[in-house]
Formats: structure tokens, C-alpha cells, sequence
């Protein structure tokens, strides 16, 4: 989980102008995005955490914060260790 | 940029498609303001309206450069019918990448075989580059939205079956699939532009119109953000495309001319100044081409630089477009002013392709911060 917000963190800071974001910070109300940075954020996650991003998982909320989305990874990645849903 | 076989042979078949259905055809459609039903059938006929669809969903099953390759030659041939595979292609994409299963199975395959045509309804009398002025208001009534308001500049509203429209609402953004038959939608079609002149225009006026909840494309909120923005990429990307043909299209026009006109004695293609502007277009239509080809490598890759890339190349393919039909237009002298030769319908065209999916400015202004957050983010390895 930690190297996953590494990652997000590293991502992030690169496309909002070098500034340091914490795991609560709300991103798209900071008002420091562009308009293309919603789907540069999508194909990034989805590109480095192997995961697919459909319409179930297109709402805000997901993307809001590096926890938020951390957490949507966690939800989407496939667990493979105890083989089992429980 | 090596193309692969399968690249080569769509960039053959797409071009002999252009020159057989579309170039002979183009100047006609132009001065009638007016796409046959007969090309429209065409295209779909030969499967490319389904050419961002996955086999598997109806679709043609090329990849993104396929696609920019396919959007190359019909651009070269007409911008107008290059601009329907444009905005249909918008409408399909998202469907796919966005929509639920049930608008899946509802739209694409009919998308997909060109039954249905789709169409991109964002801009509005008050809300263009800046689409968060926009107000058309979707509001929750049962189990549907109430749309109201007014969508202006909308290419193949005449013919379009569907609507990917976007409406504020009181949890933010929304993009909805609005279907042409709706009670309330009025379709109104507008003539009279200076390019793009056979894209069957029109504005749309909403007044109550019912749009069930389950038309709605991801959740509310995220409309602009993700929905608008990544059919909006593709159109991009699309236009980009279509700014390499229009550009080839000059090239070819003015080598043509300039090999037969003769003045003070000798070829056009002799006097040097016509060979300055000759060599302007050759390398222009290249570099665009590159551009084009490497946002579409990255697409297909996923790669999220793929959507930076796509505004540099419409920002350079676009420029390059206006400023080749300039030249085209004066090497053809008079005849290049006149209706009978096609460069005065190049020069009209590339001109609105500045101003459409993000005007130069906005690509300006993109590209610019994108190159400032690089610096930003060089800045911050280094310590
Ligand atoms: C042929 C054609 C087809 C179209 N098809 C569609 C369609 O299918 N669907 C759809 O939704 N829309 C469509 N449009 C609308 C198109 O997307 C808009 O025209 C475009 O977004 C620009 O908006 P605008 O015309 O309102 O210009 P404005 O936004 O009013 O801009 C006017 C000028 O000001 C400049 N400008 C604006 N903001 C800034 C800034 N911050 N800094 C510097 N300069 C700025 C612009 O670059 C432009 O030069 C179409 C338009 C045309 C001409």
C-alpha cells in the first residue's frame, strides 16, 4: 500500500507543478489540474497498477485523494495469494 | 516511423477507398452544404465507422494509428466526411471505454455497422473553450433527467441517431446519451460556414427533454472531466489526422499545377520561390505525420503521455494544414480562388480545423503548462 501512494505521489507532484500532496488531499478541488489531467491520471493508474478502469469506477470520489485511489487499486487488483474471496 | 504490414495495407486500401468514393465527390458536397446518404452508406459499408470498435464489439478492429491512417485519407479527400468519422467515432469510443453494459449492447454494434450515427454535443451559445460555462441543466425527475437548454456548432446533428450531450447538474457535470426521436429535442440546421461546409450542421434546442437515468454516461460529476476529455483526445487525435490529409492533399494539388502552369517562360515547379513553398508543404506534411503517428504508437501503448502528445500533434498538424492551403491557394494563382480547383476548399477547411477540439490557443496554453510541470518536476529529481 505504501509503495502504491509512492507511486501516486510521485505522479502527482509531477503534474500539479511540483507541489508536495498529502494522502488526504482533495486533488480536483485544488484547482491546480487541467483539463487533461483526468484521464492522464485514468491511463497512468491503469497502465502502472494493471488495472482496468470501466464505468463502475467512474466517480469522483475514486479519484479524489491518493488514498482514495489506493484503495480503488487495492479493489481492482486481482489477489492471488490465498486464492480464495474470503 | 515504420508502419507494419498491416498498417501498409490499411493506408492502400484507405486510400484507394478516398480516391474512388470521396476525392471525385468532395467539391460537389461542398458547394451543396450537403452529405449524400449514399457516402455516408459508404463508409459503413466498408466498416470504417466502427473503425475505434474492437471486432468484437461490431467494430473494425484497427488500432490507433490505423485509425489515424484511416482518418489521413478520407481527410485528404473531404474534411466534411472526415469530420462525421470524427464525432461518430467520439460517441462510439466513449460507449465503449465508459459506458455501461447495457449502453454497450444497446449502441455499439449498431454504432459499430454505421445503423446508427453518433454525434458530440458540448459547446453551447456562452460555454466554448471554457466548457465549465456550460448550461444546459439536467435535473432529476422519477426515475429520469429533465434536459434544458441550447447546444450550438454540432457536426452531423442533421443525421445523427444519438447524442452524447453534457448538462450540468446539481452533483456537477453529466454526460448523457440523448436519443435523436426524444420529445422536446429540436434539431435546427445551420449553413452558411466558411469550412467543414458539408458536415450537416446544426443546433440543438432541449425543453423538457426525458432522458432515462440509465442513459447517463459514468456518474454525475465526472462528465467534463473524463467523459468530455477523453472523447474530446480522440477527437483531437482525429483531427490531427485529418490536418496530415489536408496538408497531403495541397502537396499533391500544387506539384500537379505546377508541373503543367507556365509563366515567363517556364514550369511553376522551376521558379525558385515556388519550390521554397513546394518544400515547405513536403516537409510540413512529414513532420505532422510523425507527430500523428507517434501519439498514436503511445495510445496504443496506453501510455498516459499519449494524451499530451495528442494536443502537440493537432496543434502542429492543424498549423501546418492552414499554412500549406495558404500556399496552395497562391501557387494556384487565381484558379487557386475558384471553386473549380480544390485548394480554396483546403484553405477554408484547415482554417476551422484551428479552432475546433481546442482551439491553437488552448493547445498553446496546454502544451505550455505540460512544459512548465516537466521543468517543475526535472527541478525536483534533482534535489
Ligand atoms: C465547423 C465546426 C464544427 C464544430 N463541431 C462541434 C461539435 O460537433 N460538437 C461541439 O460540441 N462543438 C463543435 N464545435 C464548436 C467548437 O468546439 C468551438 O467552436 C470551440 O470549442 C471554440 O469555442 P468558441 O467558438 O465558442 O470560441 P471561444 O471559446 O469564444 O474563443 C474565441 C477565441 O478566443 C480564444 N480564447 C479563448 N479562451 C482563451 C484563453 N484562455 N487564452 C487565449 N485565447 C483564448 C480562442 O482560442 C479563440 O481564438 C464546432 C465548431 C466549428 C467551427
Amino acid at each position: 500500500m505504501e509503495q502504491t501512494k509512492e507511486k501516486l505521489r510521485a505522479f502527482l507532484t509531477r503534474h500539479i507543478a511540483g507541489r508536495t500532496i498529502a494522502d488526504e488531499d482533495q486533488i480536483f478541488a485544488s484547482g491546480f489540474v487541467n483539463s487533461m489531467f483526468a484521464m492522464q491520471l485514468v491511463l497512468f493508474l491503469e497502465k502502472n497498477f494493471k488495472i482496468a478502469i470501466g464505468n463502475e469506477d467512474l466517480e469522483l470520489k475514486n479519484f479524489q485523494s491518493i488514498n482514495a485511489m489506493a484503495d480503488l487499486i487495492e479493489r481492482k487488483t486481482p489477489h492471488s495469494q490465498n486464492g480464495s474471496n474470503s | 516511423m515504420e508502419m507494419t504490414f498491416e498498417q501498409q495495407r490499411l493506408r492502400t486500401a484507405f486510400r484507394e477507398f478516398a480516391d474512388a468514393h470521396i476525392v471525385p465527390h468532395a467539391n460537389a458536397w461542398d458547394r451543396a452544404e450537403h452529405m449524400p446518404a449514399e457516402a455516408v452508406r459508404q463508409l459503413a459499408n466498408k466498416g470504417y465507422l466502427g473503425a475505434v470498435l474492437p471486432a468484437d464489439c461490431g467494430g473494425a478492429g484497427f488500432d490507433m494509428v490505423g485509425f489515424g491512417l484511416l482518418n489521413e485519407e478520407l481527410g485528404r479527400g473531404c474534411s466534411s466526411i472526415r469530420s462525421l468519422l470524427t464525432v461518430h467515432s467520439m460517441a462510439a469510443l466513449t460507449i465503449w471505454r465508459w459506458g455501461t453494459e447495457a449502453q454497450k449492447a444497446q449502441w455499439l454494434e449498431k454504432l459499430g455497422q454505421g445503423e446508427a450515427i453518433g454525434a458530440f454535443a458540448l459547446t453551447e451559445p456562452e460555454a466554448g473553450s471554457d466548457a465549465r460555462e456550460i448550461r444546459t441543466e439536467a435535473v432529476v425527475s422519477g426515475d429520469d433527467f429533465l434536459l434544458n437548454g441550447h447546444k450550438k456548432w454540432i457536426t452531423f446533428a442533421q443525421i445523427a441517431d444519438l447524442f452524447l450531450i453534457f448538462a450540468r447538474s446539481q452533483r456537477g457535470p453529466c454526460a448523457f446519451l440523448l436519443e435523436r426521436n426524444t420529445p422536446g429535442l429540436v434539431i435546427s440546421p445551420v449553413h452558411g460556414m466558411l469550412g467543414t461546409r458539408a458536415s450537416m450542421m446544426a443546433e440543438l434546442h432541449l425543453e423538457q427533454c426525458r432522458v432515462p437515468k440509465q442513459n447517463l454516461v459514468g456518474a454525475p460529476g465526472v462528465g467534463l472531466s473524463h467523459i468530455a476529455s477523453s472523447a474530446l483526445d480522440c477527437g483531437r487525435y482525429s483531427v490531427a489526422w485529418g490536418c496530415v490529409g489536408i496538408a497531403q492533399a495541397c502537396l499533391e494539388a500544387c506539384l500537379q499545377y505546377a508541373g503543367q502552369r507556365k509563366q515567363f517562360g517556364s514550369l511553376l515547379r522551376d521558379h525558385q520561390l515556388v519550390q521554397r513553398m513546394i518544400a515547405h508543404m513536403v516537409v510540413g506534411v512529414k513532420a505532422a505525420r510523425l507527430l500523428c503517428h507517434n501519439a498514436g504508437q503511445l495510445k496504443d501503448a496506453g501510455d498516459p503521455t499519449s494524451i499530451i502528445e495528442t494536443s502537440i500533434a493537432k496543434y502542429f498538424a492543424c498549423r501546418t494544414a492552414a499554412e500549406i492551403a495558404r500556399d496552395a491557394v497562391q501557387i494556384h494563382g487565381a484558379n487557386g480562388c475558384s471553386s473549380e480547383y480544390p485548394a480554396e476548399r483546403f484553405y477554408r477547411d484547415a482554417k476551422i480545423m484551428e479552432i475546433i477540439e481546442g482551439s491553437n490557443e488552448i493547445q498553446e496554453i496546454t502544451i505550455a503548462q505540460s512544459a512548465c510541470q516537466q521543468v517543475a518536476d526535472n527541478a525536483a529529481i534533482a534535489r
